[in-house]
């Protein structure tokens, strides 16, 4: 049986790496951390907000009465975004919002469809069993 | 076995009580949120799904964490044989935490969100938790007389108590503008906080769930040998590193994902231990299933089988590829957190309150179908929703979708099956904890006329 010495040993490592992760993925995030677009980044707090997320999922994460909305923008558009958060739908409410919240939201939305493909017929599955898009 | 429970303060009693209040108010708000799905626009007005949904997941949330909290302290002071170090701030972190839970449930039926998954409630309302946790913290390791050749469960219960604190402060580095401009960014590091803190508050409940074990089987070898510390270990591995699965779809490093794969894989060697044990784990059963706690440890084996045979398909990224993003997830979730947690909190909850002033609670008659029916009802549920979501993966990954709300219309009648199935647990697990709420009640309001001291 280990002893306590060992168990710590084992127990400070695994700690360790999992700090050295931690702090690589804060420092080397995937993507650059510019806030070029204000409007974009003031939207995603109108999103959070509105807790469009319980409803809405952005890469397949969220809630699951209504759509992914990742690639909406591309998809339907400004007018399509425009026209639901105005008149909402049998199970979405209608949101009073104002003009500049709406704006943000779509600029949110337009900075997230930049961001990638949600789609999940656009990877392709490779035989060890991972995926690439 | 010795009803020795009843020489601590009541204060770990109140956590559990708590818990299962609100265990209760969330399962009636899980109810309307699935006749949201039944009947579109059902209640919309006043209490629309992004209002019940959070209402359920934080009650839900928070009756594991009051649990797992009860359950610590309890056990704390039973195994070290001491009253817990400061009574005071037991009673200081009740408060702060019912406080915020009230202050939370009232923001969302106001309409007041942070917007987060799990913690959809505004952000201020982290830091009396942050606070409450910190107090609860200090208080367990200044029980602890010495850390010098302790058993696996008090590993488990510091490794939950510290790792609690760090992912919850982790979930928090979006409210700095660097961490969340970036959607890719932002929903790395939220998942990979929260994949950690599940693993934090079952390092809790599973511990003591161990210490429980022991307890009835008075075998006290298990939590020094082998075998625990190596089922431990990969735990903490799998809490660190396995996080990946949540976001395999996500435009992130790919070494995220090749690391979460090849770590989950560990999992193997824990349901192949259970495969092994199994045959003897039945021995035990029969010898202990008279004690109601150790039936619910028993229904918990099972779901720790179940969800762990799910859990290591979907953290195969080419499987997950169809079951992300869709009920399937639920499923999983619900499995791991009433089939599992819920029911190993219940074990504890029924081991600590089953003596109280009065003496031993007597189970009402309907105990036994009671739990049958809990544990049908759950598979019936947990089978509906993963039909629910291999008919989204295949509208998903079908070559000509149909329209959102035309693929919605086809599944509804599946609802019917969630609804139904979640509606007999809920009234199954009702007429289990009502005993218990109401004795504990009844044994705290005759402790308050009678000014008797429960030391
Ligand atoms: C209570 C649940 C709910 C909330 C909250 C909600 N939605 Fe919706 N939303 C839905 C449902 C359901 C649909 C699908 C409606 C349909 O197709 O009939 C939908 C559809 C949409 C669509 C059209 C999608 C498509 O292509 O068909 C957009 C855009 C949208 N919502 C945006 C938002 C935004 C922005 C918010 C937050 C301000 C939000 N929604 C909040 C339920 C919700």
């Amino acid at each position: 049986m280990a002893t306590d010495g060992q168990k710590r040993m084992i127990a400070v490592f695994l700690t360790a790496s999992f700090l050295l992760y931690s702090f690589y993925l804060y420092y080397a995030m995937p993507f650059k951390r510019d806030i070029k677009n204000q409007e974009a980044s003031e939207g995603k707090l109108v999103w959070q907000r509105y807790n469009c997320n319980a409803c809405h999922q952005i890469f397949g994460l969220g809630g699951y009465l209504g759509p992914d909305l990742t690639n909406e923008y591309s998809l339907r558009g400004h007018d399509v975004i425009i026209a639901f958060i105005k008149s909402g739908a049998p199970s979405m409410p209608v949101f009073h919002m104002t003009e500049k919240e709406m704006n943000q939201l779509v600029a949110f939305l337009k900075d997230v469809d930049r961001s990638g493909r949600a789609d999940p017929r656009t990877f392709t599955i490779k035989s060890n069993g991972t995926i690439e898009q | 076995m010795e009803p020795s429970n009843n020489k601590y303060p009541a204060s770990s009693k109140l956590f559990i009580l708590t818990g299962l209040l609100l265990l209760s108010v969330g399962m009636m708000f899980g109810l309307i949120g699935m006749l949201q799905y039944l009947i579109p626009g059902f209640l919309k007005q006043y209490l629309s799904f992004e209002k019940i949904r959070p209402l359920h997941v934080s009650s839900v949330v928070f009756w594991i964490i009051f649990g797992a909290i009860g359950s610590v302290i309890n056990y704390v002071q039973q195994y070290t044989g001491r009253v817990i170090y400061s009574q005071r701030l037991v009673n200081i972190q009740w408060a702060l935490f019912v406080g915020t839970t009230i202050l939370i449930l009232v923001s969302y039926c106001l309409g007041m969100f942070g917007g987060r998954e799990y913690w959809e409630f505004p952000p201020v309302l982290a830091l009396p938790i942050i606070a409450g946790w910190l107090l609860f913290s200090f208080n367990v390791i200044k029980s602890m007389p010495t850390f010098r050749h302790q058993p696996v469960y008090v590993w488990m219960w510091l490794t939950g108590v510290v790792f609690f604190l760090f992912t919850f402060l982790e979930s928090y580095l979006w409210v700095f503008p660097s961490f969340r401009n970036n959607i890719v960014n932002d929903m790395t590091i939220q998942w990979k906080s929260y994949g950690s803190m599940v693993g934090a508050w079952n390092m809790l409940i599973y511990g003591c769930s161990i210490y429980l074990m022991e307890k009835i089987s008075g075998d006290k070898n298990y939590g020094h040998s082998t075998i625990a510390f190596a089922l431990y270990f990969t735990g903490l591995f799998n809490l660190m590193f396995n996080w990946g699965h949540h976001i395999y779809t996500l435009p992130s490093h790919h070494f995220i994902q090749y690391i979460s794969y090849a770590v989950s894989m560990t999992e193997l060697g824990i349901l192949g231990r259970i495969l092994w044990k199994w045959k003897s784990s039945l021995s035990d059963a029969k010898k202990h299933f008279h004690y109601i706690a150790f039936r619910f440890l028993v229904a918990a084996d099972w779901w720790i089988f179940l969800s762990l045979l799910l859990a290591i398909m979907m953290s195969i990224p080419g499987v997950n590829l169809y079951t992300h993003g869709t009920h399937i997830t639920v499923a999983h979730t619900m499995g791991t957190t009433i089939g599992i947690n819920t029911f190993l909190v219940l074990a504890i909850a029924f081991d600590i309150l089953h003596v109280n002033c009065f003496g031993a609670v007597p189970y009402t008659k309907y105990f036994n179908k009671a739990y049958w029916l809990a544990n049908i009802s759950l598979f019936v549920f947990w089978i509906a929703l993963i039909l629910v979501g291999i008919e989204k993966a295949k509208w998903q990954m079908g070559a000509n979708r149909i329209p959102f709300s035309s693929m919605m219309h086809q599944i509804h009648p599946l609802f019917y099956f969630v609804f139904a199935s979640g509606l007999m647990l809920a009234t199954a697990l009702l007429v289990i904890i009502y005993p218990m709420i109401k004795h504990q009640l009844e044994c705290y309001s005759s402790q308050k006329s009678s000014h008797v001291k429960s030391v």
